[in-house]
């Protein structure tokens, strides 16, 4: 077959992408692509309807997310994804509500929100891209940047310590946690295909390149240097002690499945509270949607 | 060749939307099998798009298709003689 002819054939993603919007903006190397093409292979594994599936995203690189994905989506205000999917989830209790967002805008901006859903253990999946800084907007100190890194607002090294977000969620209460590379491409896909049959507050990190702030600031070459990097220093632990996950600039990155817990759903802990309290009174919300 | 039965290997056919590409190069340095390579044209956008060097060597793993952060490159499988309805010699 020629090369040309072969177009006409489509890419397998492109069902679940609005190609009015393709091509992205994202820079060339930058690794949110990659993520994005996981998640799509692994809601096509899933048995999901998709029709019940909402993608809501915050501001930044990977906000755009939800602009690209052909799905029910949100793009909402800086760092209030999560409470939009909230609200999402509990006015429609059967939607499967994800949320895909990036480090800046999840930990840092709306990082209270991050941990009251996780204590509540909202049934929701949160991805969360981390690229080590505030990459759409120019680069600034986020709450992930490592320690001695350089950034826009730390043109002598970044000197505050940073979080280490697998050891945040668990703390926290999340029921599902893992952390990957954007080079972990089918176990990135694997995780997020577990998270998405699971009830309870699942969350993903992913590490991401990038490029154009986060590479050429503290000159780590480009996107592919980056995923070697990652493939040199990423080294696979499952159901490693969170408190030793913490990131170091360019050193070891431990990755895996670290928590798969079960606990009580919001909405399942709600129902059971208020049925014990009020007695045949109460009318159990949002088993009429799920039926 | 010697296979078993009549189990063959599968190749890919790789399709490549040259001009959605930026030219990051994951898909060729991350090719098991060394398929691809940086060109040295330009698309319409100034990047350097990959072109395929050796096709028969794609065994279908579509990695490509997976580390492409552009959606510029898929994999399908590549259909055989008998499948196209062509004629094809008897091996003795």
């Amino acid at each position: 077959m020629k090369e040309e002819d072969r177009l006409e054939e489509k890419n397998p993603i492109e069902g679940l992408l609005r190609m009015d919007r393709i091509p992205h903006i994202w820079c060339p190397g930058c690794g949110i692509g990659t993520v994005v093409t996981s998640f799509a292979d692994a809601l096509k594994k899933t048995d999901l309807d998709l029709d019940k599936v909402a993608v809501v995203s915050g501001i930044g690189c990977t906000g755009r997310v939800a602009g690209y994905i052909k799905l029910d989506s949100f793009h909402t205000t800086h760092g209030r994804a999560i409470p939009y999917a909230t609200g999402l989830k509990l006015a429609s209790p059967g939607t499967k509500v994800v949320v895909f967002s990036g480090d800046g805008d999840l930990t840092g901006i709306g990082g209270n929100h991050f941990i009251h859903a996780a204590r509540r253990n909202m049934d929701l999946v949160v991805i969360c891209v981390n690229n080590f800084n505030y990459a759409m907007t120019g680069g600034q100190v986020a709450s992930t940047t490592p320690k001695t890194a350089n950034a826009s607002t730390a043109p002598y090294g970044n000197f505050e310590g940073a979080f280490s977000l697998p050891y945040l969620a668990d703390a926290a209460g999340a029921t599902y946690v893992a952390r990957w590379t954007a080079l972990h491409l089918r176990r990135v896909s694997k995780s997020i295909e577990e998270a998405l049959n699971r009830k309870g507050f699942s969350f993903i990190e992913v590490i991401t390149p990038c490029v154009t702030l986060y590479a050429r600031r503290n000159r780590l070459g480009s996107g592919l240097n980056l995923l070697k990097y990652y493939y040199d220093k990423s080294e696979i632990r499952h159901g490693a002690d969170t408190r030793d996950l913490e990131i170091t600039f360019q050193g070891k990155l431990t990755v895996g499945k670290f928590i798969e817990r079960e606990r009580e759903t919001f909405l399942d802990a709600m129902n059971s509270h208020l049925s014990h309290v009020l007695g045949d009174d109460y009318q159990l919300y949002g088993r009429c949607f799920d039926d | 060749m010697i296979y078993f039965g009549d189990k063959k290997p599968i190749k890919g056919d790789i399709h490549i939307d040259k001009n959605r590409c930026k030219g990051c190069g994951f898909c060729v340095e991350y090719c098991p099998r060394d398929v691809l390579e940086l060109s040295e044209e330009f698309n319409a956008k100034g990047y350097h798009p990959p072109f395929i060097k050796d096709e028969d060597e794609c065994c279908y793993c579509q990695l490509c298709e997976s580390i492409c952060p552009e959606y510029a490159i898929f994999v399908t499988i590549k259909k055989t003689k008998e499948e196209k309805g062509e004629k094809v010699e008897n091996r003795p």
